[in-house]
């Protein structure tokens, strides 16, 4: 019974970054963390998040730091130089599946030139926070990456403009597969934030938390809630992934929200890239 | 598994087995229609997906693989399984993974498979549909020819017939305003060289499914009637001598006929302007001697006649 054993797998990865989580070697520090160019400032605001739990309109997020630009090839390349066990085949296994920065030609080479500017991908959520903590910085949580992402180029919420939906819904449907394009060339969004919808998909600190409890802090929830069986899980199938939603025309956020469902922290998917906040 | 129009060959065997599926979901630019293109997804790298073909009571193991290349994560809803999302709540697959699971065909009939990834709607309406036969125990009647068609729907950017990369106009989706209505996945799928054949005398068997994602089929042969007609899919032949049948979204429909004269039979969706204006049209071409008893043309241009 493979179906079995493969969920078996899911509950042990379940386990893992808990127990893993003091043996985790703590990142060399390879840019000096108040370098902050590569950063924006994302005002204090509100949000309407797909899936609200009852009674909750809208999530208050605090003021944050945001990359303007998911992390590159380039980048996590000189993450790797330095901090050797997160090159491909040095990598624990439970911190990152087979997949792992599986197109890159080698264990010390990101491709060429023209691959270096494209977003890092096929990195797990491990390492996609080892990375941020190596830079002073952390992965964004789902309420703070949804506020940033919904603003266009004039609105900080445009998220219930029609055209902006139709136009990022154009953009998740023309992607090629197997294609990524070098980051920084989609529009920039009113905070100076670009590619935020279109070019991969990106990995939060709270990934699996779709219906969190809200109270908690907006810190990472993921150590008692990663992988399957979530209360996001339920809602991401079938026409059912509709009951709840807090606009069913919404499409990119739909497609957002079943990408995270689909993850667990250790795995690593060719359209799956992140960027780093900052409080 | 075969690919449409092609069916699998009846079973024969008269006893339940373990049947192992495996089914790659597949993204890729494909031919909608003449200098049209749009990135599909598929499974199996078809659209409609391969056609299944097990037996009541048989036990399927289904592998899921989403391709590496893939943009999204997708999933597998079988309207034959019993059993959560039909599969789907299992089957959420990532790009570069794999999920299987199990089900036992309880209930004979043709069904309906589809991707049932959030947005459904998205992922039907890029072509994440195909078909599932559980064959009764007792088997289906003998035919000469089978046949799968799966009528579907496109919501492009560009107006029907717009050259190039088309990609999803979610809005047309909402409206339910199609572009395109098709069978077998693009425009003249089932014309010129990819027409269905059969002879005159034969008796035929289509199986008809409506992946929507919005409209039912008024599914009709222009030119012939249904002896038979296994409404919805199931296993009881519920009429007989039928011009035109329903088929709901998300459904299907088994009609048998046999071909008395030679000539071009033609399928439509009888909600005439989609066959007329948005590619719902197939043919099957009858060939063998004219049966005049059965058909003669008397007098006008057809007959010969300067009349």
């Amino acid at each position: 019974m493979r179906f079995r054993a493969s969920t078996a797998l899911v509950c042990l990865a379940t386990l893992v970054p808990v127990s893993m989580h003091a043996a985790v070697p703590r990142p060399v520090p390879t840019e000096r963390a108040t370098t902050r160019s590569d950063m924006v400032r994302i005002p204090a605001g509100t949000y309407r998040p797909l899936y609200a739990p009852p009674g909750v309109t809208s999530i208050h997020v605090r003021a944050f730091a945001l990359d303007r630009t998911p992390v590159t090839r380039s980048a996590f390349l000189r993450f790797v130089q330095a901090n050797p066990e997160w090159a491909r085949g040095s990598v624990r296994s439970p911190l990152a599946d087979a997949g792992y920065l599986a197109d890159w030609p080698s264990a010390v080479s990101a491709g060429v030139a023209a691959d270096l500017e494209r977003p890092v991908t096929g990195v797990s959520w491990h390492a996609a926070k080892a990375y941020c903590r190596s830079q002073g910085k952390r992965l964004p949580t789902i309420d703070e990456w949804e506020l940033a992402a919904a603003a266009s180029e004039t609105q900080r919420n445009a998220s219930g403009d029609p055209a902006f939906r139709r136009r990022l819904a154009a953009l998740y449907a023309r992607r090629k597969p197997g294609v990524l394009r070098a980051v920084g060339q989609t529009s920039t969004n009113l905070y100076g934030v670009r590619d935020l919808h279109g070019v991969v998909w990106e990995w939060t600190s709270d990934f699996n938390s779709t219906v969190a409890d809200h109270s908690h802090h907006a810190g990472e929830r993921v150590g008692h809630a990663v992988g399957r069986g979530s209360t996001a899980e339920r809602h991401l199938y079938c026409a059912s992934s509709a009951i709840g939603a807090t606009d069913p025309t919404d499409y990119p956020a739909f497609a957002r929200y079943a990408v995270r469902a689909g993850l667990n922290a250790r795995s690593t998917v060719s359209g799956v890239g992140f960027r780093c906040a900052a409080t | 598994m075969t690919v449409a129009p092609a069916v699998p060959a009846p079973i024969t065997r008269k006893h339940a087995t373990k049947v192992i599926v495996n089914l790659d979901v597949i993204e890729k630019p494909m031919r909608l229609a003449d200098g049209v293109e749009y990135t599909m997804w598929t499974f199996g790298g078809v659209v409609p997906g391969t056609f299944m073909r097990v037996r009541e009571g048989d036990v399927v193991e289904m592998h899921l693989k989403n391709a590496a290349n893939s943009t999204a994560p997708h999933n597998i809803d079988l309207h034959a399984v019993t059993g959560p999302g039909g599969g789907a709540k299992s089957s959420l697959t990532m790009p570069g993974q794999e999920t299987v699971f199990t089900f036992s065909a309880l209930n004979p009939g043709l069904y309906v498979y589809h991707c049932a990834t959030s947005p459904v709607p998205m992922h039907m309406a890029n072509g994440m549909y195909g078909m599932i036969l559980v064959e009764p125990k007792e088997g289906l009647a003998k035919v000469d020819r089978e046949y799968y068609v799966m009528q579907s729907e496109f919501y492009t950017t560009g107006a029907f017939g717009e050259k190039g990369l088309q990609s999803l106009d979610m809005q047309k989706g909402i409206d339910e305003n199609p572009t395109y209505v098709v069978f077998n996945g693009s425009v003249g799928a089932l014309t010129g060289t990819g027409a269905l054949q059969a002879k005159v005398g034969e008796r035929v068997r289509l199986f008809v499914g409506d992946a929507g994602p919005n409209l039912v089929s008024s599914f009709h042969v222009i030119g012939e009637v249904f002896d038979n007609v296994y409404q919805e899919g199931g296993t009881k032949a519920t009429q007989h001598n039928v011009q035109t049948t329903l088929i709901p979204s998300g459904g299907s429909a088994i009609v048998e006929f046999g071909v008395e004269t030679a000539g071009e039979l033609i399928l439509v969706d009888h909600s005439i302007f989609r066959a007329f204006n948005k590619g719902a049209l197939g043919v099957l071409n009858v060939t063998g001697p004219d049966n005049p008893k059965v058909f003669a043309a008397v007098k006008g241009l057809a007959a010969g006649g300067a009349h």
